[in-house]
């Protein structure tokens, strides 16, 4: 399919043009390269470094190398018996991490997919609008519109009040302050990243293919699962990454709408960096993240590209 | 969003018959979306007219928080300074985010090519606080080596988290995007320049304007970074906010958030109809 | 085209960020939503400086960024327990507010402080306390008990909050069991852990916003600085604060210059402007707290003069102790505790 078209010199010439393309290609990447270096990537390295060092007193860190905070992701000493076991508080707050970020990518997958294609469908005049209509409620700063969420769903709040009053239930349900809030925020925020990558990819999407599955007799579901979903893939892929891994990082939704009773990932290094103020902590656990995640996406995104390869 | 393709016969066609690229209850769905969307703006909108103290205790309709928002030279700059920045940090993103997926996407694998990828995507693996904190011993030692301590700072680490939100729409778009029309204008001798302006650039806009957009709104957005690279006088909109998290928040950021919201509206209908008539001209 | 002007209305903005530093300029660092604007106004007409405040949001968070340098403040507000860590770390000018001609309006309480002994570097901002917030249409009983979220009453099961503040929760629960805020005693911090793990699962949530929350009555109580409840109350009169007998932690936040400070005279001028009576008070009408500075009661609102949440009662006022800083030791025990709390 038009899944891996390359633009390949004919052949003799080839190693000369693969040259040519690698010395064009990092030429073009080079002012993101640069710009990541001085911005986000080159300053972790001070994170890096950070892992492997002692806690300061009061925040920062004191130049003596040691492992203890990579030990200390996986084993904690018990501060009563100081018997040595497996860290379960880290391991549950990682895992529910995980957990909650997998539902969000399913969830806004689920509502992201109809509405990038609604949009997709649309006449070309009004495609930028509808655009424009997913990306205002992100105008708003995050904080106040997830204030205006527990607004909406908590016990004396718009939903349960006309629920009441619609006579559909006797009392307020708990909404607020359950994983189910946790999930409906980071879906909420998390949302345009998903719409916006699908979008890009869908409205390349050349129709006439489905008028051709349909000509086979193919059914609506067929269609939709041999023809639309393989071909708008690279929008599914780009929008998974987006929504999985920054919600996995996710510090402001589970504390305002969760309660606050069980931490993130996020919640738990930033822990270690504010009131902990056990740095190599934070920074290992950060480094051990960035490492799943990588390993994670770069297994993905080769899965993806071997399926499609197959196909 | 400029027209983003040539004015096929195709492109009719795909208009006329509609119900072939209908699938059952996506419309529903997406209608659903844009309800659960805007309910909560809705709310926050409303509250924005309270009389009382609060964002979640309505005591009576009143237009004091626009006033008092009005009066509030901090809250304004805040909010000034977050749209500078978000528009740069996006303007600069999406620049270098669509060369980046022009070198790394539909030529093949080349060496280093896995490695600029995650580079590129780096900034989401981490949580912010990491980035902050990193970012804040880096650009302090800057800082106290050159004096300068101006929202240039702010731009560059805004504009580095926004490429991989740029660069992953762009590069959606790209991957799969027929290569033929390129190679149809080489072979009639187009630079590659005029290629790219006139061929590649057109049918990537929409992937451009997606990743725009996202890098707007995840820099306006951002609250960690921002708090820790900050100098003297530079909040931001949402540091303003964090700032007022342990009190409590009053409605003037509803009101700051809806005057904007009411500006972005206002923008979006004039280009809207601006668009129009450009169309309806060129029709 | 668009990029063109964006990148020009950029580049005139940070223009405009770097002609900062001029003379005649003060930049404060405060906790955010915390400085009064006619406080600002009235200091910038009387001395014709311009005042940028900058906010923060945690203790940890403004020393983490001074120390690192390049801010570019004069000014910061750290806690009591912050300020010896400042001082140790060599982040404060010995500025002498205790020479300074409105030092005489400090109260006698105040002038003499275990953080700041003789006030040599700072001068009283605001101080408080952390207690209960109780709403009596839910729990009649006694709200001035630590048990309204260490043993939470049947009525309020469910219904607590607990304000996300690592140290004003362990020192409470610490002096709920006779132990001394900061302490590394482990048979008191067994019994702390045990009891909040037993407590937690009777939680609503452990969470900021408490204003809000307790003016709208979703929750009947919380863990609460004083001021916020003053303020709850106000909204939502059936709101009452506790001071827990077994003790309630105290904090004061107090105003410092920094040694990188570029503005020291006007700096220095602030300091002695706000312990002033009447500018000191303008400072707690805003922000609904003390201010440690004799004679401001008489330009108070009048709600605060009376009011219960500000001006302790005699029966608690030797319960409230402040907390030290606690050693890194003890700082390592408590983070364990609170993060098998919150897993």
């Amino acid at each position: 399919m038009a899944g891996k078209a390359q633009v390949d010199p004919p052949g003799g010439y080839e190693a000369a043009a693969n040259a040519q393309r690698l010395h064009r290609n990092w030429l073009l990447s080079l002012p993101a390269i640069v710009l990541l270096l001085i911005g986000a990537s080159g300053p972790l390295l001070i994170v890096l470094v950070y892992s492997f060092l002692h806690p300061g007193d009061y925040g920062g860190v004191i130049w003596k190398p040691t492992l203890d905070a990579w030990f200390k992701i996986f084993f904690s000493v018990d501060i009563f018996d100081e018997t040595v076991h497996l860290a379960d508080a880290h391991l549950s707050i990682f895992w529910r991490s995980v957990k909650l970020s997998l539902l969000t990518t399913l969830i806004t997958f689920g509502f992201g997919f109809p509405t990038a294609y609604f949009i997709a469908t649309r006449p070309k005049s009004q495609r930028a609008a509808w655009l424009f209509l997913i990306t205002i409620p992100f105008w708003t700063n995050l904080l106040i519109r997830t204030f205006a969420i527990m607004e909406v769903i908590r016990n004396e709040g718009i939903i349960n009040t006309w629920a009441i009053r619609l006579g559909l239930i006797d009392q307020p349900i708990q909404m607020l302050y359950t994983e189910g809030a946790v999930l409906l925020g980071m879906a909420y925020v998390y949302l345009p990243l998903m719409v916006l990558p699908l979008y890009a990819a869908i409205d390349r999407f050349d129709f006439h293919l489905l008028e051709a599955g349909y000509d086979l007799y193919a059914s609506r579901w067929q269609v939709f699962r041999r023809i639309v979903l393989p071909l708008v893939s690279p929008g599914i892929v780009a929008g998974s990454i987006l929504v999985f891994v920054p919600s996995l990082g996710a510090y402001v939704t589970p504390r305002v709408l969760g309660g606050g009773k069980k931490m993130m990932i996020g919640n738990f290094i930033e822990l270690q960096f504010g009131q902990g103020q056990n740095w190599p902590l934070g920074a290992s656990l950060s480094m051990l993240l960035l490492i799943v995640v990588a390993v994670a996406l770069l297994v993905y995104v080769r899965t993806i590209s071997r399926d499609r390869a197959d196909a | 969003m400029p027209e983003t393709g040539p004015h096929t016969p195709a492109t009719a066609r795909r208009r006329a018959d509609f119900s072939v690229q209908k699938m059952p209850g996506f419309a529903a769905i997406a209608i659903a979306c844009f309800v659960i969307l805007y309910a909560p703006i809705i709310t926050l909108v409303i509250y924005s007219f309270n009389a009382g103290q609060s964002v979640a205790l309505w005591q009576g309709f009143s237009v004091k928080w626009y006033y008092i928002a009005l009066e509030n030279r901090a809250v304004q700059e805040a909010a000034l300074r977050s749209l500078i920045i978000a528009a740069s940090a996006s303007a600069i993103s999406s620049v270098v985010a669509t060369m980046a997926a022009i070198g790394t996407t539909r030529t093949g694998a080349f060496k280093g090519r896995t490695a600029i990828y995650l580079l590129i995507n780096q900034p989401l693996m981490v949580p912010e606080i990491v980035t902050a904190v990193a970012l804040l011993i880096f650009f302090a030692s800057i800082k106290v080596a050159t004096g300068y301590g101006g929202l240039g700072y702010l731009i560059v680490a805004h504009a580095a988290f926004c490429v991989p939100f740029a660069y992953l729409p762009i590069r959606a778009r790209l991957e799969g995007m027929d290569a033929t029309l390129e190679l149809a204008a080489a072979d009639l001798y187009a630079t590659p320049w005029l290629a790219f302006r006139r061929i590649t650039l057109p049918l990537l806009a929409p992937g451009i304007a997606a990743g725009a957009m996202l890098a707007f709104v995840i820099s306006l957005d951002d609250v960690i970074i921002t708090e820790f690279v900050k100098s003297a006088g530079q909040d931001t909109l949402p540091t303003y906010m964090l700032g007022q998290l342990r009190r409590a928040i009053t409605p003037e950021v509803n009101a700051i958030s809806t005057a904007l919201l009411a500006l972005t509206l206002v923008l979006l209908s004039v280009f809207f109809v601006l668009t129009r008539a450009r169309e309806s001209r060129s029709d | 085209m668009q990029i063109r002007k964006m990148a020009l209305a950029g580049a005139a903005l940070l223009a405009l960020a770097t002609s900062a530093n001029a003379e005649g300029e003060l930049n404060i660092y405060n906790w955010g939503n915390y400085t009064s604007p006619e406080l600002i106004k009235k200091f910038e007409e009387t001395y014709n400086v311009k005042v940028t405040i900058t906010d923060y949001d945690s203790n940890t968070t403004a020393l983490t960024k001074i120390e690192a340098g390049g801010h570019g403040f004069d000014i910061v507000v750290p806690s009591a327990n912050y300020v010896p860590i400042f001082v140790d770390k060599g982040l404060l000018m010995e500025s002498r507010p205790d020479q300074m001609e409105n030092f005489k309006n400090v109260s006698a309480r105040w002038r003499d402080v275990p953080w700041d002994p003789g006030r040599h570097f700072t001068v009283p901002w605001q101080w408080g306390s952390t207690g209960m917030a109780v709403n009596k249409t839910a729990y009649a009983g006694d709200p001035n008990t630590s048990a309204i979220f260490l043993d939470p009453p049947a009525e309020l099961v469910g219904k607590v909050n607990v304000v996300p503040e690592m140290n004003d929760i362990m020192g409470l629960a610490i002096m709920y069991f006779g132990g001394e805020p900061c302490t590394e005693d482990k048979a008191v911090l067994k019994k702390v852990r045990d009891q909040l793990m037993a407590a937690k699962p009777k939680w609503l949530s452990i969470g900021y916003g408490t204003t809000d929350k307790l003016s709208n009555n979703e929750m009947m109580a919380s863990v609460n600085w004083n001021g916020s409840t003053f303020r709850a109350r106000l909204a939502n009169p059936n709101v009452v604060y506790g001071y827990p007998k077994e003790g309630y932690v105290m904090w004061m936040d107090s105003v410092a210059i920094l040694k990188d400070a570029k503005n020291v005279e006007n700096a220095k001028l602030f300091m002695n402007f706000i312990m002033d009576p009447e500018n000191a008070a303008m400072i707690s009408a805003f922000a609904r707290y003390a201010n440690g500075i004799d004679g401001s009661e008489a330009f108070m609102p009048e709600d605060m003069k009376t009011a219960p949440e500000i001006n302790v009662p005699a029966e608690f006022a030797d319960k409230g102790k402040f907390l030290p800083t606690c050693s890194p030791a003890a700082r390592e025990l408590y983070t364990a505790i609170w993060t098998e709390l919150q897993k």
